[in-house]
C-alpha cells in the first residue's frame, strides 16, 4: 500500500486510539485544524474533542499536563507544534519527565508520547528552523526517536506509547510528504535498534530522520563513481544502538556522520566518538562529519541550501575518505 | 475536640521535625538545600485535613509539612534527609524532593511554579477515567509570577479540572518581598482573570484554614471547576539553612510569631499546659525514633546509582 509519512504517522494515531481508550492526543491545533501538518486532520470527527483536545498556547502547561496524566494512568501523545516551541516546555520535560521516575526511586514513571517536527529546508528562517534533537539525546530519562521512513513513521508510535518511559518521537517537517510502501498488516517495529538503510563496502554513512533523503542520494551518487557507500538509519538517538554503527565501520573500516544539528557538541559528535572509543583499529582513516553550517538557519534559499548538509557535501566528504 | 487536637498534634509533629532538622543540618548529618516550614503549619495541617486518600497532592521543595501532613512516614522523610535506602526517594531526591507513590503524593518539585503542571494533568487524568477525587497544589506567592503559574491557571478552568489552588503567600520569595515583584500584591485577585472562584484565608488559623478548604472541596466535587485559595502566613526561619535572612525586620518577624499557629489553636482549645507538655513528650519520641531510623539505615548501594533512570519492567 503506497503512504505518505504524514498518513503512516495519523493512522499510528488512529490504531492507539481505537486500541486503548487510555490514549489521547493533546496539544495547539491537533482537533478543529487538524494539526499544523495536516497529521491529525480528521481525528477528531472520529475521536471527539476529549480525546483529540485543542490546547491553548501553553507548552510549558500542556506538557506538564500530559506528564501529570501520564502518571494519572492516562498514556497521553502530547503534540508540540515544532521543537522550536518545545523550548518553552523545555523545564517540563527535562526537571520533571526526565527525573521523575529517579527521584522518586522508582516510584512514579512517566509513560508518555511527545511528538514534534523538527529541522530546516522550507525557508521558515532561524526560529522556525532548528534540529534540536540532538540536545533532547543529552538527556538521561528520555527515549528519543527520529523515524526516517514511512515505516518506522507508522510503526513507532505503538511500542512508544507501550514504553513505561517518556519517549520523545522527532518528525523532520520535510518528510511529511514523502512516499513508501506499507504492507497491508503492520509489522511490529521495535525502537531500541539502528538500520541498515542500504547495504555498501566501502563506506559507512551515518544518519538519521531529515537527512535521510540526502544520504540516499549521495549513496546513488556515490555509486555511479564505483564507491559503494553503508548507510545507517540509528532511528532511535537514545539510548544509541551502538552495535550496529560498528558493525558497519568493521566492514567499511570509514565512516561520515550527517546530522542536521550543529557540528559544536552534536550528536554527530558523540557518533564520532564512540567509534573512536569502539572502533578505533578499524578504521582506515578519520571519522567525517556533515552538519549544518554554524549559523543561525538564514531565510533565502541559496543560503538556506548553503548551511544544511547537502548531498554534494556528503559525497565530497566519502570521495576524501575512499580517495577516489 | 478531638478533631482539633489530631490538628494540633500534626502541627507539633511538623513543627518540631523541623526543628531537629535545623539541628541535623548544623550538626551535618543532613546536606543539600533545606527549606522549613516553621511558622507555616496551619496551612497544610488544615488544607490536608480534608483531603482523603484517593485526593493527589503536588507540592514544593518546602515540603516536609504537607508530606508529615499527608501522613507520610516521618521514618522514611528523615532517611530521605538522610541519604539512605530506606528514604521515601531511596536518597536520590533529598529535602526537596520527598515522594510517596502509596499517598498520592507527587513531590518535592524544585523548580518554582514547576508542580503547576503536573497537577493540572493529574486531575486531567482523574477526570477521564471518571475517579471523583481532587488534586491540592501547593506553591507560593514567588510561583505566581511564573509564566506555568498563568498556563496552568488557565488550562485548569477552561477545562473545569478538580484542582485546588494553594498559594502559600508568606510575603517572600526568598528575600524578595511581595511589593518588589508584583504589580499587583492581592494574589487572589489573579484567579478572577480565569474566571475561578478565590478565597483569602488567614494561614495562621489552622481551623480557618479547614473551613476554607472544606468548602472549596465542596464546590469543586460539584463539578463548579478549580479553586484558588490564599493562605497567608510567614515563614518565622530564613529561606533556607544558607540563608541569612538580612533582609526581614526583626520586628516583622517577632510581631508573625505573636501569631503563632500553634499557640493559637492551642489557646482557642483551652488545654491545660500538662496535655501539651505530654503531646510534645510522645512527639519528640516519635522524632528520636525517625532519627535513630536514619542514622541506623544502610546507605543505597552504589552499584544501584544507575537505576530508576529508565524503568526496569519493560513490557
Ligand atoms: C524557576 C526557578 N527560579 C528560581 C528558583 C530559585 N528559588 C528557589 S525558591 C525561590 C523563592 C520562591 O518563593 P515562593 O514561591 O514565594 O515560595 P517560598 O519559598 O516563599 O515558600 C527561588 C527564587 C527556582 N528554584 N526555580
Ligand atoms: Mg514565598
Amino acid at each position: 500500500m503506497r503512504t505518505t509519512y504524514r498518513e503512516a504517522v495519523r493512522e499510528a494515531i488512529r490504531e492507539a486510539m481505537r486500541a486503548d481508550s487510555r490514549v489521547f492526543l493533546m496539544g495547539e491545533d491537533v482537533g478543529r485544524y487538524g494539526g499544523a501538518f495536516g497529521v491529525s486532520l480528521g481525528l477528531l470527527e472520529e475521536f471527539g474533542p476529549d480525546r483529540i483536545r485543542d490546547t491553548p498556547l501553553s507548552e510549558s502547561a500542556f506538557t506538564g499536563a500530559g506528564i501529570g496524566a501520564a502518571i494519572g494512568g492516562m498514556r497521553p501523545i502530547v503534540e508540540i507544534m515544532t521543537v522550536n516551541f518545545s523550548l518553552l516546555a523545555l523545564d517540563q520535560i527535562m526537571n520533571n519527565a526526565a527525573t521523575l521516575r529517579h527521584m522518586s526511586n522508582g516510584q512514579i514513571g512517566v509513560p508518555l508520547v511527545i511528538r514534534m517536527t523538527t529541522g530546516a529546508g522550507r525557508q521558515l528562517a532561524a526560529q522556525h528552523s532548528h534540529s534540536l534533537e540532538g540536545w533532547y539525546s543529552h538527556i538521561p530519562g528520555l527515549r528519543i526517536l527520529a523515524p526516517a521512513t514511512v515505516a518506522d513513521a507508522r510503526g513507532m508510535l505503538a511500542p512508544a506509547l507501550a514504553d513505561p518511559d517518556p519517549v520523545l518521537i522527532f518528525e523532520h517537517g520535510s518528510l511529511y510528504n514523502t512516499e513508501g510502501e506499507l504492507p497491508e498488516s503492520i509489522p511490529t517495529c521495535d525502537i531500541s535498534s539502528a538500520a541498515i538503510g542500504r547495504t555498501g563496502t566501502d563506506v559507512t554513512v551515518i544518519t538519521y530522520g531529515g537527512t535521510m533523503p540526502a544520504v540516499i542520494s549521495a549513496a546513488d551518487e556515490l555509486a555511479t563513481l564505483g564507491i559503494s557507500a553503508e548507510v545507517v538509519d540509528l532511528r532511535v538517538l537514545r539510548p544509541l544502538n551502538d552495535a550496529t554503527i560498528m558493525q558497519s565501520v568493521r566492514k567499511t573500516h570509514r565512516a561520515v556522520v550527517v546530522d542536521e544539528g550543529w557540528r559544536s557538541g552534536s550528536l554527530s559528535a558523540e557518533v564520532s566518538a564512540r567509534i573512536t572509543e569502539q572502533a578505533f583499529f578499524d578504521l582506515d582513516a578519520p571519522v567525517m562529519r556533515v552538519c549544518t553550517e554554524e549559523v543561525p538557519i538564514p531565510y533565502a534559499k541559496h543560503l538556506e541550501e548553503a548551511a544544511l548538509p547537502r548531498p554534494e557535501r556528503i559525497v565530497r566528504t566519502a570521495r576524501e575518505l575512499v580517495g577516489r | 475536640m478531638n478533631e482539633s487536637f489530631e490538628l494540633l498534634r500534626r502541627m507539633l509533629l511538623i513543627r518540631r521535625f523541623e526543628e531537629r532538622c535545623a539541628e541535623l543540618y548544623s550538626s551535618q548529618e543532613i546536606r543539600g538545600f533545606l527549606h522549613l516550614y516553621v511558622g507555616e503549619e496551619a496551612v497544610a495541617v488544615g488544607v490536608m485535613a480534608e483531603f482523603g486518600p484517593e485526593d493527589a497532592i503536588v507540592s514544593t521543595y518546602r515540603e516536609h509539612g504537607h508530606a508529615l501532613a499527608r501522613g507520610v512516614s516521618p521514618d522514611a522523610i528523615m532517611a530521605e534527609m538522610f541519604g539512605k535506602a530506606t528514604g521515601c526517594s531511596g536518597g536520590r531526591g533529598g529535602s526537596m524532593h520527598l515522594f510517596d507513590a502509596s499517598t498520592r503524593f507527587y513531590g518535592g518539585n524544585a523548580i518554582v511554579a514547576g508542580g503547576l503542571p503536573l497537577a493540572v494533568g493529574l486531575a486531567l487524568a482523574d477526570r477521564m477515567q471518571g475517579r471523583p477525587v481532587v488534586t491540592a497544589c501547593f506553591f507560593g506567592d514567588g510561583a505566581v509570577a511564573e509564566g506555568e503559574f498563568h498556563e496552568s491557571m488557565n488550562l485548569a478552568a477552561l477545562w473545569r479540572l478538580p484542582v485546588l489552588f494553594c498559594c502559600e503567600n508568606n510575603l517572600y520569595a526568598m528575600g524578595t518581598r511581595i511589593e518588589r515583584t508584583h504589580a499587583v500584591t492581592e494574589l487572589a485577585v489573579r484567579a478572577a482573570g480565569y474566571g475561578m472562584p478565590a478565597e483569602v484565608v488567614d494561614g495562621m488559623d489552622v481551623l480557618a484554614v479547614r473551613e476554607v478548604t472544606r468548602k472549596a472541596l465542596k464546590r469543586i466535587r460539584s463539578e463548579a471547576g478549580p479553586q484558588f485559595l490564599e493562605l497567608q502566613t510567614y515563614r518565622f526561619r530564613a529561606h533556607s539553612m544558607y540563608d541569612p535572612d538580612r533582609y526581614r525586620d526583626k520586628a516583622e518577624i517577632a510581631e508573625w510569631k505573636r501569631r503563632d499557629p500553634i499557640d493559637k489553636l492551642a489557646a482557642t482549645l483551652r488545654l491545660p499546659t500538662e496535655d501539651i507538655s505530654k503531646l510534645d513528650t510522645e512527639i519528640t519520641e516519635v522524632i528520636d525514633a525517625a532519627v535513630a531510623f536514619a542514622r541506623t539505615a544502610s546507605p543505597e548501594n552504589v552499584d544501584s546509582l544507575t537505576r530508576h533512570v529508565y524503568s526496569e519492567v519493560r513490557r
